[in-house]
């Protein structure tokens, strides 16, 4: 028994036989699953209240599970009523539904026998649950309240939005790493010197410009600011440093186009950044909220986190379909970084930004 | 790894090659003759303009267009329509009897977002080093299964300021899971989003929950460029672990805790989206930070009276703070890199 407990320990911990066990071994574990719990658990509790019933979600204290009350339709009452598993004075125990709460009692009648209605204490009784899962409250918002429509607005601002960045970045980028030209090191200066200025110290000005070129409550006001960034532009650079000067000069011996040498042969090459850069890109874009919180206030062109937020603000009580609707919104992340989290984690060190 | 990374760029080749050479064809073009009229010299200038009009437009000359809008009253947003009115706006928001009392402030909401701020910043920072720097140290560890804790620590970094608020506000609602699970382990619930005092805590609490992530990757960055000798050393000497941690991994962690430090504050002070979600900035002000202000000011003013002047005025004291930041940050990276030059 003991031989197998230090066993166990020995996997857990991988420690040769004889070392000694530190505090510190045993409180890592101790703060990981704390960790665990902590950063895990919102989600999978948002995750469970988003299937279930209004009701259930209103409940408390509530249930883990999206376990809801059985309803029943009785004869002569228009509405669906609650089921109860009661214990009758006498002790013995049946199946009621309430008509109407008053107070500490309430007033339930036999759904079999509906000409007998009953006063029960509330502490005498039971719901009785079973597991259903609401996808309605995932497919209501889909219908009635446009989330389509958010969905496909939050997909056009990412795709469009990471394209231009992509482009114009990595040709910026491709001009900063590979020639030497007279004003180089002030370009590198200027932009560099961008990543200083943050959009939140700029809002009134930007939202100035916007409106001049008439793109308020219009998706390019929220695509086009964003669309140069410091950020890709130095990642690129840095990826494009480190391409062999060879490969251009014999591009150029062939009478390659300068242009050419650019997507032919430097975009392909860098395929890595460039990748990391559109994961990031993607992920700004979709996460994006203050700026278009600013630039949006029609409905037809809200994107989907300005939607949820608005949704939120306007319906309170209606919980059932907005933790429904933010599971839509994290599901395109959480896919994204299931696959590519290793990308984006290399980014992150090698830049220092996101 | 490499698999998915081949497959990745298979992919990418494949979905975007065709009409993407065609685009770059069509661009060839243009710029082909572009190249034949100004050489091969000047086309670098080609290549920066479009990165660089952007960055112009949307960013230099917002800057100046700022400082225009701070000195112009009226809330027109033409500056045709607007008038010059010099200092009035800074006048106005540093009209104080006592800066440290919100209260004795012609314009108490800007000083209330500025106390918040302050208070919020050094507290999350400050939580921010010490939890980055002990989720990193024990992600560094030999475990079991570290990639995955690596992961789950750093998750809800990608997550929306939106989602995240939403998550929480559903968590800490008077009638949430959180005081459920108080109450039935015999405590009395909390207000955690509409206590003022409590509102606070969450916001910070909330904040690091999602920011966590991102600082504990820097830190871990710099744990694994510690040279390992060192360690082998210590090891060798029999020095306690407490004894190494103390004297070896913290005082060359050092460079990458005040990256942590300048990098959190700078983010810390430009805090909007997840409280503005979370708490809206109430109850009444007592979380409503600087940047709440400069939007509600500028954008989403009960009054309908959008003062973009003032707004601006708040935009360009939170430019001067942001800048101070940034120096010092300059600063110590290139003190770090004259001592590594030393070396």
């Amino acid at each position: 028994m003991g031989n197998t407990a230090s066993l166990v320990k020995n996997i857990v911990t991988q420690k040769k036989y004889k070392e000694k066990y530190h505090w510190t071994d045993y409180f890592s574990y101790f703060y990981l699953f704390l960790g665990v719990f902590l950063m895990f658990g919102p989600i999978i509790w948002l995750g469970l209240s988003s299937v279930k019933t209004l009701a259930g979600i209103q409940e408390y204290p509530p249930t883990i599970l999206p376990l809801s009350q059985i309803q029943v339709e009785v004869d002569g009452y228009e509405k669906p009523l609650s089921l109860y598993n009661v214990t009758l004075e006498d002790g013995s125990t049946t199946e009621l539904a309430e008509i109407k709460r008053v107070g500490i009692t309430s007033k339930m009648v036999d759904p079999k026998d509906t000409e007998q209605t009953y006063k029960i204490p509330i502490d005498k009784r039971e719901k009785i649950r079973e597991f259903s899962v609401q996808w309605d409250n995932y497919l209501d918002p889909l219908r009635k309240y446009n989330f389509l429509l958010y969905f496909k607005n939050s997909i056009f601002v990412t795709v469009i939005a990471t394209i231009i960045t992509l482009i114009i970045n990595s040709m910026a980028a491709y001009a900063l790493s590979i020639y030497e030209f007279r004003g180089k090191n002030i370009a590198l200066v200027f932009v560099i010197g961008t990543l200083l200025i943050p959009l939140t110290i700029i809002l009134v000005p930007v939202f100035y410009v916007i409106a001049n070129f008439g793109m308020i409550n219009s998706l390019w006001g929220v695509i086009l600011p964003g669309a140069a960034t410091p950020t890709g532009v130095f990642l690129l650079r840095q990826y494009m440093l480190t391409l062999p000067r060879e490969l251009i000069e014999a591009a150029r011996m062939d009478h390659a186009s300068e242009w050419a040498i650019y997507w032919r042969i430097v975009l392909p090459l860098s395929i890595p950044a460039i990748a990391v850069l559109a994961i990031f890109s993607i992920m700004w874009r979709w996460n994006d909220f203050l700026w278009p919180l600013i630039v949006l206030s029609k409905s037809e062109v809200y994107t989907l986190q300005i939607a949820l937020n608005a949704f939120h603000g306007e319906l309170t009580s209606q919980w059932n379909y907005v933790l429904a609707m933010t599971m839509v919104t994290l599901l395109p992340i959480a896919l994204i970084f299931t696959y590519l989290q290793k990308f984006i984690t290399t980014g992150i060190a090698s830049t220092g930004m996101k | 790894m490499s698999n998915i990374r081949i497959n990745i760029k298979n992919f990418f080749i494949r979905v975007f090659n065709i009409p993407f050479a065609f685009l770059m064809h069509a661009i060839d073009i243009i710029m082909w003759p572009i190249q034949k009229i100004i050489g091969v010299r000047n086309m670098p200038y080609i290549f920066l303009l479009p990165n660089l009009i952007f960055f112009g437009l949307f960013v230099i000359v917002p800057l100046g267009v700022n400082v225009a809008f701070s000195v112009t009253g009226g809330d027109e947003l033409l500056f045709a329509d607007r008038e010059f009115s010099g200092a009035k706006h800074y006048n106005y928001l540093f009209d104080c009897e006592n800066y440290l009392n919100a209260n004795s402030c012609t314009e108490d909401f800007f000083w209330r977002g500025v106390h918040n701020t302050i208070f919020f910043v050094i507290f999350q920072v400050g939580l921010m080093i010490f939890f980055s720097l002990l989720t990193a140290v024990i992600l560094n560890k030999k475990i079991i299964g570290r990639g995955f804790f690596r992961s789950v620590f750093f998750f809800p970094v990608l997550l929306s300021p939106v989602v995240v608020g939403l998550i929480w506000q559903w968590i800490l609602l008077k009638n949430g899971i959180l005081n459920a699970f108080i109450e039935a382990n015999g405590g009395d619930k909390f207000s955690f989003l509409t206590d003022p005092g409590w509102a606070m805590t969450s916001s910070i609490f909330v904040s690091i929950w999602a920011h966590m992530g991102f600082y504990t990757l820097i830190v871990l960055a710099g744990l694994q460029a510690i040279p390992p000798n060192l360690y082998e050393a210590a090891e060798m000497d029999g020095t306690s672990r407490e004894r190494t941690f103390f004297r070896i991994t913290l005082p060359l962690l050092m460079p990458n805790l005040l990256v942590v430090f300048i990098l959190a504050s700078i983010k810390g002070v430009q805090t909007f989206d997840e409280i503005y979600v979370l708490t809206g900035g109430g109850p009444g002000t007592s979380t409503s930070l600087i940047v709440q202000y400069i939007f509600t000011t500028g954008f989403a003013s009960s009054g309908s009276v959008q003062n973009f002047g003032l707004a601006a005025a708040a935009s360009m004291v939170l430019g001067i703070v942001l800048l101070l930041l940034t120096l010092i940050q300059l600063y110590l990276s290139r003190s770090r890199e004259n001592k590594h030059q030393e070396i």
